[in-house]
Parts: structure tokens; sequence; C-alpha cells
């Protein structure tokens, strides 16, 4: 496969920049338009753009976690989020918030389903990355091996 | 008595857990529980006798008003004897039967937990809970009949059995729902004491009645038992003759006396035991392996107790249960005996068995008494059982007399295969036949118990049983009188029939070989096994057909079903309301018209393209419209999730497309074109009117707006959606996102396996 330079260097600039977006969407996104599944769905664009540019090996480089890691961690990180307070002694997925003023990023309002959220947000990465997984190979490759 | 059953299933469980360090330990260290139950029985066994009961509960779903009811009345003290008491034999037995392996102390664990729900079964006061244990106690059977799994015998014998006893288990469990709504109570002391009546009653009997017949295998349903004879020797005398099989008959004896004259319950239950007797009687003199013979006439005395006990007349309730206690001592000790045979011969083919000398004398009185005992020779328990039975149907004119016809029959049978064991075991060998091993004295012990109560039992018949059968009589049937047993009663109409009993034994007996090539010739040529055989086969037929109807592997047709359901329910629905309220407002603004022409142009082009990348397109072109729709109406988190689902969507269906034609498919009849036509259009214009309709709906009280108001105090979240995906709704969410794990798995599983057989087939 032969590669553009001019793409590598506009997909590396695209995938930070979607990536940041991303995580701002799933702290935002208690507040703010956003959340944990539309972050997610961000972040699998900015991995898109790195398949576009160079192919499944690269997608595969970007992260040493496998992509069913990413998919039933964030399972499990969720359903850990909704038993958590449980142990408490609360009903299941009950919330809880606290507040303060940070430097820099100023007044902080900070839930606790936002682990829950991470976790939507990790499965839907991986739920693309497996789909990639499963289709992103070259045809003509695979009828060689 | 809930802490016996726990005992039982604590030490069941420790056996099977420790299986490999026990060894021969492990039958001693099972027979502590049932050692146990017997202490427990001591315990409150005065009490019980005089007509008082031990009841305890433990709350176990309180909100289904499911409890752990459990009684100890007099019926459930002689059933309990008669478990723990065998239990004890069997284990004592088994110390000299297997050999110290891991997998014999597995059997042993194994019996304990079997045993266990077997008490529990005879303790449970609620249906529900007398439901479960009676399952138990067919897992614990289908364990045990295949315990040696490397057998393929064993694992089909043990499946029959299952799926005989479990489906019988399973239609049993309606029957008992039904009784338990009719009476307003899942309490069997309760519904006993207050029967209900009312149509259904009749259903739910029928339904019970299944179950029983199907434990304690009646005819139809008998072939699973003789299969169950692949399980080594001290299962099936424990399991197969004195205990599990006993279930069914335990279930008609409570149940009869309250619903005898429900439907057709009695002539139904005395027509089967009869024809089981019968029918059982005679499979058992056409054996040559002792074991099958003996199962056989298990059969067949089941169907004598089915008869006894399901005509709900005090008298024939109290020969039941003098039967069900004689029967549980003669068979276990003559399974016992075929047990030693196997072990120290070699084989239970008794055309293959030449005698046996010095040192079985012990085996041979043994022999000699349990079989009387079976035949019904004073002054055996079996006799006093079976004059008690016919003096049970001696008063009650056309149909006694028909019922005592059967009785003398099946048990002139019983006379003929008694001998017929017998003559097995006595004969001392040729005198150049090889002398066959003696077992050893502790390997006989349990077997010379139980003969011994056989002889005590019916010399002592009033001080020894007669209290006991006295209180499960007054149990079962209130309304009976006090028992009095005797072993001799004068010469009267019982007596007579034994005598004829013992004369068509005999005649069996010397005319044997004419008989048997009678039978031959007449034996039908279609046995329960095939019955069972062809019901599998039946069922497996059906469910490839159903499959074939239901599953044709078109995914044109799964689209076309799937789309036209989920259109026509509410489509049909929407119709029937009549809930049109008139057509919105063509639109609110400009913009919006823009958008709907090109999204409805965009979807026109997408169907009518013949290259599928430019359908790719056009879908999403009609995606990201919209994508537009949702910003004008002031959504921008819909919007946002919109853009990005629709800009993977058309990365996905690019990964696809790679590797598809890049034209679809046109060569198909016209007629299958205008199918697709006319199921897309009718999609469009269901999920047209249904969204017209769905938002033109004024509920009452939506709601949203408490959604709204309780978002930023509840949950400190200013963005409603997000809230009630993460917090509102969280379990929703948490349920979305297993699936979608599942489908991420599911893709990559399937296209591997796509990849793994085109690979194949470029192999071959």
């Amino acid at each position: 496969m032969t590669r553009s330079p001019i793409m590598d260097t506009i997909a590396d600039l695209v995938f930070h920049s979607a990536i940041v977006l991303s995580l701002y969407f799933l702290f935002a996104g208690h507040n703010q338009p956003g959340g944990g599944f539309v972050g997610g769905l961000v972040a699998a664009a900015a991995v898109v753009v790195y398949y576009v540019a160079g192919g499944m090996d690269e997608v595969r480089d970007l992260s040493r976690f496998r992509p069913w890691t990413i998919l039933g961690g964030g399972l499990v990180l969720a359903s850990l989020a909704a038993l958590v307070p449980l142990v408490a002694g609360d009903a299941l997925l009950q919330s809880d918030y606290v507040e303060g003023d940070l430097p820099v990023l100023g007044h902080v309002k900070l839930t606790s389903t936002l682990l829950f959220d991470s976790g939507v947000y990790a499965v839907v990465v991986g739920l693309v990355l497996m789909v990639f997984e499963g289709l992103g190979d070259e045809p003509e490759a695979e009828d060689h091996t | 008595m809930i802490w016996l059953v726990a005992l039982h299933a604590l030490v069941g469980l420790g056996i099977l857990a420790a299986a490999r360090y026990l060894g021969r330990w492990a039958f001693a260290l099972g027979a502590v529980p049932m050692l146990a139950a017997l202490g427990f029985v001591g315990r409150h066994g005065a009490d019980v006798l005089d007509g008082g009961a031990v009841t305890e509960t433990s709350a176990w779903v309180g909100r289904l008003d499911l409890a752990f009811d459990m009684r100890l009345d007099g019926f459930g003290l002689l059933m309990l004897l008669i478990i723990s008491g065998i239990g004890v034999a069997v284990m004592a037995y088994g110390t000299s039967y297997f050999s110290a392996s891991a997998a014999n102390a597995r059997i042993a664990g194994l019996l304990v937990l079997f045993s266990g729900s077997m008490v529990g079964l005879v303790l449970a006061d609620n249906l529900l809970v007398l439901y479960m244990f009676w399952e138990l106690t067919s897992i614990t059977s289908w364990l045990l009949i295949g315990s040696d799994s490397t057998d393929a015998r064993a694992r089909a014998g043990a499946l029959h059995a299952l799926m005989v006893t479990g489906a019988g288990g399973l239609v049993m469990l309606g029957g008992l729902v039904v009784l338990g709504q009719e009476a307003g109570t899942y309490s069997l002391s309760a519904i006993l004491a207050d029967p209900p009546t009312g149509g259904a009653v009749g259903v739910g009997l029928a339904l019970v009645v299944v179950g029983i017949i199907t434990k304690s295998a009646q005819y139809p349903f008998h072939s699973w038992l003789p299969g169950a004879m692949v399980a080594p020797t001290p299962v099936s005398a424990y399991l197969h003759s004195a205990t599990m099989v006993k279930a069914g008959i335990y279930l008609a004896a409570r149940l009869a006396p309250a619903f005898a004259l429900v439907g057709g319950w009695r002539p139904a239950l005395i027509v089967i035991g009869l024809v089981t007797m019968i029918a059982g009687g005679l499979r058992a003199l056409r054996q040559h392996d002792l074991k099958l013979l003996l199962a056989m006439g298990t059969i067949s005395q089941l169907g004598f107790l089915l008869v006894l006990v399901g005509t709900g007349e005090p008298e024939a309730t109290t020969a039941g249960c003098l039967l069900l206690l004689a029967h549980a001592l003669f068979k276990a000790a003559l399974f016992l005996v075929v047990g030693i045979v196997d072990h120290e011969a070699g084989t239970r083919d008794l055309r293959e068995l030449a005698g046996f000398g010095p040192g079985w004398g012990p085996v041979k009185v043994v022999t000699v008494v349990a079989a009387a005992s079976m035949a019904g020779l004073p002054p055996l328990l079996g006799f006093v059982a079976k004059e008690s039975a016919y003096e049970a149907f001696v008063h009650e004119g056309a149909w006694g007399a028909a019922v005592i016809a059967g009785l003398v029959a099946g048990s002139a049978l019983t006379v003929a295969y008694s001998v017929r064991f017998a003559a097995t075991v006595l004969p001392s060998p040729p005198g150049d036949a090889p002398a066959v091993h003696a077992p050893g004295r502790w390997f006989v012990a349990p077997a010379v118990a139980l003969a011994g109560l056989t002889v005590l039992g019916g010399l002592f018949v009033s001080t020894l049983i007669e209290p006991v059968v006295d209180a499960a009589t007054l149990v079962l049937d209130p309304s009976a009188d006090h028992v009095h047993l005797a072993l001799w009663h004068g010469f009267n109409v019982p007596l007579v029939l034994s005598l004829v009993t013992y004369g068509l034994g005999i005649l069996l007996v010397v005319g044997r070989e004419p008989f048997a090539r009678a039978q031959a010739a007449l034996a039908p040529s279609f046995s329960g096994d095939d019955g069972f055989a062809a019901t599998l086969r039946g069922l497996s037929i059906a469910a490839a057909r159903t499959t074939r109807v239901v599953q044709s592997g078109s995914l044109p047709v799964y689209a076309a079903v799937i789309l036209l359901t989920a259109v026509l329910v509410p489509g049909a629905a929407l119709i029937l309301n009549g809930s049109w309220s008139g057509w919105p407002r063509f639109a609110e603004t400009p913009l919006q018209a823009l958008l709907a022409a090109i999204i409805i142009s965009a979807a026109v082009a997408a169907s009518v393209v013949k290259r599928r990348f430019a359908a790719v397109v056009l879908l999403g072109a009609v995606g990201y419209g919209m994508g537009l729709v949702f910003v004008v109406q002031g959504a921008p988190d819909l919007a946002l999730t919109q853009f990005a689902v629709e800009t993977l969507s058309i990365v996905v269906f690019m990964l696809v497309l790679r590797r598809l034609p890049a034209r679809f498919e046109q060569r198909r009849p016209a007629i299958a074109t205008w199918l697709r036509v006319l199921v897309a259009s009718t999609v469009a214009v269901g999920v047209f009117f249904f969204a017209l309709i769905s938002a033109g709906v004024q509920l009452p009280r939506t709601v949203s707006p408490g959604l709204i108001e309780r978002s930023l105090p509840d949950a400190g979240g200013g963005n409603v959606v997000n809230v009630v995906l993460v917090d509102f709704r969280g379990l929703d969410t948490l349920g979305e996102i297993s699936v979608l794990v599942v489908a991420g798995v599911g893709a990559v599983a399937l296209a591997r396996a796509g990849r793994a057989r085109s690979t194949e087939e470029a192999g071959e």
C-alpha cells in the first residue's frame, strides 16, 4: 500500500484533536451536549481516520489493548459502577456528585455517573474496533492465508 | 428437619469434593447423615406414632409466599425409616462391593445427596418444595445411573430415565400449580384437610398422575427402569427398588384418600396398577439376567402398590403401607444378593450360573427368606402385606372381585418368578465345576439384616409393625379406624385366595416350558423401549421440519418477515384504535421543506441505483439530512449522535462492500422484484403514518417535564438526555451496552467464520 505523507500528517492532526474532543464530550456530557456514547463515537471516528491513512496495521498499533479487551473492559467498568452503590447500601446505579473550584478549570462538578459513562465510551470504541478487526483486513490479502 | 436435609447435602458434597482422599471411607462417612435421620426418627418417634406431627418452617421467597414447610407425620416416618434404614444397609454393603477409588467414592457422595433429596421429598409440606426435591431425586438418579460415563449404555440408560421422569415431573408441576391455585394454598396438609373442588381439580390431578406413573415406572412409561439397571447394583437396590420409584407411590398415597372419587382417579390408578403388575410379572419370567428379573419384578410390585394406595380406602391404604415396608426389605435384600453373585461369579446370567458351594450358606438363607416374602409365604412380612391387600377388596362387591382377580394373577406370577430367582442361587455346583469364591462376612451382613427384619416383622407384626402402619394409615386417612395386624387371622377368604395364588404359582413353575413358549409366541414385538425411541425420533423429525420452515436461510425472507411484523402489528393497532388526528402543518420554515426534499430525493435515488457504492453514499445523504433536521429543530445531542453514527455506518458499509460485487444482483424473476417493492412500500406507508400519529397523540401526562425538573437537583446534570441515559434509565443503558458487546463479539465471530469457510472452499 502506497502511503501519502500529506494524508499521514493530516491523520495525526485530526486523530489527536478528535480524541481530545471525544474526551471533552465524555466529561462535559452531563451538563452540555455530549456524553459517553457520543464521545465514544467521535473517538471511533478518529480511529477511522487512522484506518483510512494507514490500514489495519496502523489501527492495531494505536494501543496495546486488543479490541475485545476494550469492549469487555467497558462493560465490566459500567457494571462495577452500577454495583458500587449497592456496597454502600444504596440502590443499584444510584449516583452522587461533588462540586468544587479547581485552578485553571474553574468550577467543577464531578458525578459518580462519569465512571458509568466511561464504561459506555469504552464499549462504543471497542465495538467499532471489533468491526475493524472482523472486516478491516484487505480482502485480497486474506485469500492467500 | 431442614438441618437434616442440609446435613445430607453437606456430607454428600463434601464426599464429592474430597472423593480422591476418602476411598472406601466415603461409604462409612455417607452413612452418618442416614444414621442421623434414624436418630431423628427415634427422638420424635413416640410423639408421631401417637398421632402428633413435627413441623418446621423457614422462609424462602417471601414475596411468593414460598417457604420450606417441613412436616414429619406418621406416613413420613414410615418413608423416612425406609429411606434411611435401607440407606444405611446399602452404605455398609458398598464398603465391600466397591473397590477403593475416587470414582466409587463419588458414588457414595451422590447416594447421600440422593438420600437427602428423598428425605426432603417425604418431609416437604409444600407442593412446590416437594416438586423441587422430586426433581432433585431425578437428577441424582441420572448422575448415579450414568456414573460410569465411559459406558455408552450407562449414558443412554441415565438419559432415558431422566427424560421420562423429568418430563413426567414437568407435567406434574403443572398439576401441582393447578391444585395449589384451586385450593388457595400450596400447603400439602392444608389441601388434604380441605380438598378443593371444582372442574380444574380433575385436570390438575390427571397431570399429577402422569408424574406419579412416570416416576414409579408404571406402564406405559416403565421402560426406563430396566435401562437404569446398568447402574452399580447398590445404586439399583437403593434407588430403583426401595426408594426413588416409591416417590410416585408416596404422592399417590398422600392424595388418594382425599381425591379418590374425583374424576377417574380410582379406576385409572387401579387399571394402570393392575396392567403394570401383570405385565411386569410376565416380563420377569422371561428374563435371563437376575438383575433384570428383579427389575421387572419391581415394576410388577410397583403396580401392586399403586392399586393399593390409589384406591383411597382405609384398608387398602393400610395394605399399601405394609407392602411398601415389606417390599423395601425383601427387594433390597434380593438386589444385594444379585450384587454379591455378580461380584463373586462375574455374571448375572442365570443360564451361566451353575450353583454355589461352601461358604454360600448365609446368602442362600437370605435368598430363601427374601424370595419367600416376595412370594407372600408365611410367616414373613410379605405374607401379612398380601393378606391385608386381599382383605381390603373382599368386601367391595363386583369391582373388588375384579381387582382381586387381577391381584391373584399378578401375585401368582410373583410366586413363579420368586421361585425362578431362588432356583438359580440355591443349587450346589456339580462336582466337577470350579467353586465360586464365597463372599466375605461383612459383604453378606447387610442382606442378612434386611432378611432378618423381614422375618421379625412377620413374626412380631403386632408389636413391631402395627404402630408404624397404624400411625401412617391414620395420617393418610383420618376417617380410618385403628389398625390391628396379626400373622394369623384364622381360616378366611384372604387365606383361601393366598392358597389359590400359591397353587397358580406352582402351576406356572411346573408348566414353565409350555408357558414360556406361549409367551414367546404371543409377546408383542413392540416394547416400551421402542416407544421411547420412536418418541425421540418423532421429536427430532418434527424439530427438523419446524426449523426448515421457520429458518429458511434466505436473507430476503428474514428481512421481509421482520419488517412486515414491525409494521403490521402496530399498524393494525393504529387502524383499530382509529387514532387519526388529522394532517399536521406541512412545514414550519422553508428550511424544513428544503431538507425534506433532499432527504426524499436521496432516498428514492438510493432505491433505484444499480451500484452498491452509490446506494451507500445516498443512504449517507439521507442520514446527514436527518442530522440537519435535528439541528434545525434544536436537538444538538441528537444531531451530534446522528452525524457520528452516520459517518461510522458509511465506513462500515465500505468495509463490507469491498467483499461484494460492485453492482446489485439483477437476475431475479419479475415477481420477486414486485414482491420487494410491495414489502418496501408497505413498510414505508406504515412508518409514515405511525410517525404522524404518534407525534399527534397528546398524552394527558408525559414524563418529560418531571425528568427535566429532577435532572439538576437529583442527578446534578444539566443535560437531560445524558442524565436519562446514565442515571434515571441507567439500567437500560447497561442492558444496551451488553447488547453492543454481544454484537461486537458476533461480528468478529461471523467475519472469521465466513473467512475460514471461504479459505476452505478455496483449498478444495
